[in-house]
This record gives C-alpha cells, structure tokens and sequence, in this order.
C-alpha cells in the first residue's frame, strides 16, 4: 500500500470509530466495543513483550489484575480520585512486571512461560485468600467510575454514559498504539526485535540483553495495568477471577489470531474473539470449544495470524507487479 | 604497536575434562593472528572465555592493559572486542541494513523517553546508526542486497554479513570464528580479501580457520592448539615445519614416510 493510500485509511478507520457512538445506540453493541477496546489493550501491550521482544509471558492476566485491583483499593480505602489513581495503578502493575522479571528473564523460552504462568497462579491464589485486602471471593464492589473533568471554560466532561466510557477506552488505546509505535520505529525497538531474532547475537553486538528485556516487560505491564484499570471502573465490580490465567490465555488468542507483531493483530484479534461469539449468541461451553478449534487451524495454516498473512499477500502482489513491469 | 590482548594461564574445565588448559599468548596490535588445531581442541571455547561468555576455571584476561576477566558479552564489546560466530549468525528476519543498524545501536544513547517524545538525541542517534550502516555495507559490498531479508540472500552474502555486524560495533579487535566454513575457492579468497581490509583499517584480527591455504597466506603469526594446550606459536613458516603440529595434524611417525 502506498504511504498516502495508508494515511487515508488510517483517517478512514478513525473517523469510523469516532461516529460509532452517535450511530450505535443499542447498549449491548457499545458494550462489546467497550470490552474489546479494553482487550485491546491488554492484547498491544502482551505483544510488546510476547510478540516485539519474543518471550512468552503467561502471567498477562496477573498484570492486569494487578492494576485493576490496584486501582480500586486506592479509590476505595484511599479515596483516591479516578485520575490520580490511574497512573498511580499502571505504575505499581509496571513495578510488578519489574520485580517479576528480574528472576524470570533470567530464564529462557518455555522456563520463562512456565515461570510466568506459575507467577499468575500465585497472584491469583493471593487476591483470593488476603480477605482483610481483596475482599476475597466475595469481590470489590461499587468502584467508581472516572471523575467528571472540569473544562476551563465552564462545564464538565462527565462518564456516565455509554458514549463518552466508549470515547475514554478509545483515547487510551490510541494513547497505547501512540507509544508502541514510537517504541518500535525507534533504535529501543530494534534492540527489542534484535533480542528477539538472536539474543546470544545481541549480546555479541553490544546490547544488554536483561536491561532490554526488563524495559519491554515494565512498558508491557504498565499498559496492562492501564487495562485494568478502565476495566475495573467501567465494571464496578472486581473478583479474584480476573487475575487468573484466563486473561492471559485470552489476550494470547487475541494476539495469535490477529497477527505476532504487529499492531494492528492484536487489534483486530480481539475485535473478532470478542464481538463474533457474542452476536451469535454461543454459549460459553462451546466458545472454549471453537477458540480451541480456531487456533489449531491458525497455527497450522496461518502461524503468523491474519495480518501476517495479509502482509504476505500483499509482498507477493508487489513482487508481482514489480516482474511486470521488468519483463 | 604493543599487545592488544594478553591471555594469563587461562584455564577452563567442563566437569572433569580441560577444555583450556593453562593458556597463555599475546595478541599484538594490528597483526592478523590465527588460532588453530584439530577439532575439539578449544578454539572456540578460548573466543567464549575471551568475550565473556563462558568464565575462566583459573586465570586473567587483559585487553589494553586492562583486567577484563569475568566481564559479560555485551560489556567485552562495548570495550571494543567484536566476535562473529562458527555457525553464521544474524538476524534472520531483519533486512541487510536493519542487522546493521541494531549493530551500532551499542555505541548510542537514547533511551525510552527519547523514542517516545523523539528527542534531538534520538534524531541524532538513528541517523548516526543508518550513516554507520550505509558506511558497512560499502566497506561489505552488499549495497545491492540492502533491504532484503537476511535469510534470503546467499551464504557467502551472509558470511560478510556477519563479518559486518562485528565492524558495526566498531571494534578494536576482532575475534572472526571460521568466516570461510562452507565456502568456495573462489569465495575464499574474496573473504580473505575482505579480512585483509579490515586489519588495513586498523582493527586486529584473531582468526579460528581450518583451511591451512588461508592460515598459512593471511596470518603474521599462529598459535597451534591440542587438547585445549599450546603446542606451538610463531611464524607460519616455522609453525608449518614443527614437529608438534605435524603430529597433532596428522598423526605419529607421518613424516618419517
């Protein structure tokens, strides 16, 4: 695609996702776009690590949690504003990620995943169990939702309806594709992409293959502490179960369905996982069963998603048209 | 010139059995040094504990006078140590100039905060490293091969390569580990060649090389290896004609034939 024809697509999608609101009125529909923004987030900001730097990290859903549950206890026990507590949640999810790395990047490939995954099970287990904090099974309940914002020339943005929840998620995905960008065009990425690709090799060139790792993870788990956050003040209500490692499975599908990465994959993974099973009304029993039969046939037959595959496509096409114009 | 590299009674063990044992030579700066010997005497093993990725069981390793024993990979290049390894290695899925770039990336600064509000010192830093890039792949001769994928372009395409990610880091001394294993005549001589203009331009080579043609033509000196010791060091000539050499090479009583 030419540089221009890819500006105008970009405008295209944008304007599209801004009107969306004002057309959709319907509470369910806005409802999944809600989620699957929130997702999408979360689902960017694994592929960073998982999909960017090449380490399969499983305990996305700790991470989450952690800046979900985080955020609540700071507004509820704390009286913490919505605003205030949101940098506050993300940067304790990012520290989180910090600490956790620094044992488990040491580890490589499938120990990393085992390690993470272990990590997510022991997060869980602890938000379930410290009653006095978490309120256990039982949940958190009446988080409040994002604080109105006063304007400077009078007035207020406030977030109680459906439409302006929907405008809050999207400036925090676009917040969050903004900087991977600026992350991946930039030498930092590289040097991610260079860890990925060889770390021994990396090593070799000079880059300091922990450090590298570490700032991936942290940037990786602070943004889904700001996942996690918007989820829990836009749900009200947080329970043990959305630390556990479901999440992390979940936001894992997003990322290989849509495309390993790239930024948009995870984007369009998750618009499809989350809004296909719920406009045809599939019970949940069987949605496992098809997420499972949908992997096996990606992974057999598209192991770099659905964007991969289109980037496939479309060099192929270029190449083709290049031939043409040679012969 | 003076000495570049001093190895110290280097000693390393893998369970009971010596890989190195109590090594010592010097590197002097600007030659062109080869390490040789039979399989499995300990020549990679002697670039692993040189660039830190393997500790020595017992002694030191100096590079310009400095104690760098211990230090990690990335640590040993930054002080100006660049290695290539036996099985080619490179950054597959990256294109020719993008293997490059990330090279220089170990002699740059900006961190994350520069990448994402692009500061002036990111701007300066990504140019640099595509100057530096541009600058290698003349020196390489692989302009034409820029932007394809490293996995698509041909092996001897990709032994220079990896020749280039070395000078991309901008050594003082390089450690090449076999840069003609799996090449032809022809594209010997052309590696050889391209080894040459890089001691022209001031770096130091310690070279692993099993093809005695190439030892014997490109070499100041040789250090002979066997069972991880120093059975020999001196001139080609001289080496060519020891006792020692000829016996660990091909075997006992073969000159006597």
């Amino acid at each position: 695609m030419s540089r221009i024809g890819r500006q105008w697509l970009i405008l295209t999608i944008l304007v599209i996702v801004v009107i969306i609101p004002q057309v959709v009125t319907n509470k369910y529909y806005m409802n999944i776009l809600i989620m699957s923004g929130i997702w999408s987030i979360v689902a960017l900001s694994l592929n960073l690590i998982l999909g960017y730097t090449g380490q399969v990290n499983l305990a996305h859903g700790a991470f989450f949690g952690i800046g979900a549950y985080a955020s609540a206890l700071l507004m509820l026990k704390l009286k913490m504003g919505f605003w205030l507590a949101l940098p506050f949640a993300a940067v304790i999810a990012g520290f989180f990620g910090f600490l956790i790395g620094l044992p488990a990047l040491r580890t490589r490939g499938s120990y990393f995943a085992i390690g993470t995954l272990c990590f997510n099970i022991i997060v869980t287990l602890i938000v379930d169990r410290w009653e006095g904090l978490t309120e256990g099974a039982r949940g958190l309940m009446g988080i409040p939702g994002p604080s109105p914002i006063p304007l400077p020339w009078g007035g207020e943005i406030t977030f109680n309806t459906m439409a302006a929840q929907y405008y809050l998620v999207l400036c925090f995905l676009l917040l969050t594709i903004f900087v991977l960008r600026r992350i991946m065009q930039s030498l930092v990425g590289r040097t991610f992409r260079a860890i990925r690709g060889n770390e021994e090799l990396a090593e070799a060139m000079g880059i300091h293959a922990m450090r590298t790792k570490i700032l991936s993870f942290t940037v990786s788990c602070f943004f889904a502490g700001i996942g996690g956050v918007l989820y829990a003040s836009y749900i009200g209500f947080l329970s043990p179960e959305i630390t556990d490692y479901h999440v992390s499975f979940d936001s894992l599908i997003y990322i290989m369905i849509g495309g390993v990465g790239t930024i948009v994959g995870p984007i369009i993974g998750t618009l499809l996982i989350v809004t296909i099973p719920e406009t045809l009304h599939i019970a949940a029993e069987f949605r496992l069963l098809l997420y499972g039969l949908i992997l096996i046939v990606m992974i057999i037959y598209l192991p770099r998603g659905i964007v991969g595959w289109a980037k496939v496509l479309m060099s192929r096409k270029r190449k083709q048209e290049v031939s043409w114009e040679q012969s | 010139m003076g000495t570049i590299l001093t190895i110290q009674g280097m000693t390393r063990f893998f369970g009971g059995l010596a890989a190195v044992m109590d090594l010592s030579f010097k590197v002097e700066s600007g030659e062109i040094l080869s390490l040789i010997g039979p399989n499995g005497a300990g020549k990679t093993t002697v670039f692993n504990l040189i660039t830190g990725t393997l500790l020595p069981t017992q002694g030191k390793v100096l590079f310009q006078d400095h104690e760098i024993t211990g230090s990690r990979p990335h640590e040993t290049t930054s002080f100006g140590i660049a290695r290539t390894f036996q099985t080619t290695s490179l950054f597959y899925d990256e294109t020719v100039i993008d293997n490059l770039i990330v090279s220089y990336r170990c002699r740059t600064r900006m961190g994350l905060w520069d990448a994402l509000f692009q500061t002036g010192r990111s701007r300066k830093d990504e140019r640099r490293c595509r100057q530096k890039a541009e600058e290698i792949l003349e020196f390489i001769g692989l302009q034409e091969r820029a932007w394809e994928l490293a996995r698509n372009i041909p092996q001897e395409s990709q032994k220079r390569l990896a020749l280039g990610l070395a000078l991309a880091t901008e050594p003082k001394l390089m450690l090449l580990d076999e840069p003609t294993g799996g090449l032809t005549e022809e594209e010997n001589v052309s590696m050889m060649a391209l080894i040459q203009k890089v001691r022209a331009s001031g770096i130091t080579v310690l070279l692993i090389e099993h093809k005695m043609k190439i030892v014997m033509n490109i070499s100041d000196r040789i250090v002979v290896l066997n069972y991880g010791q120093k059975i020999a060091e001196g001139l080609p000539q001289e080496v060519g004609r020891n006792s020692a050499v000829i016996e660990a090479y091909l075997g006992v009583g073969y000159g006597e034939n």
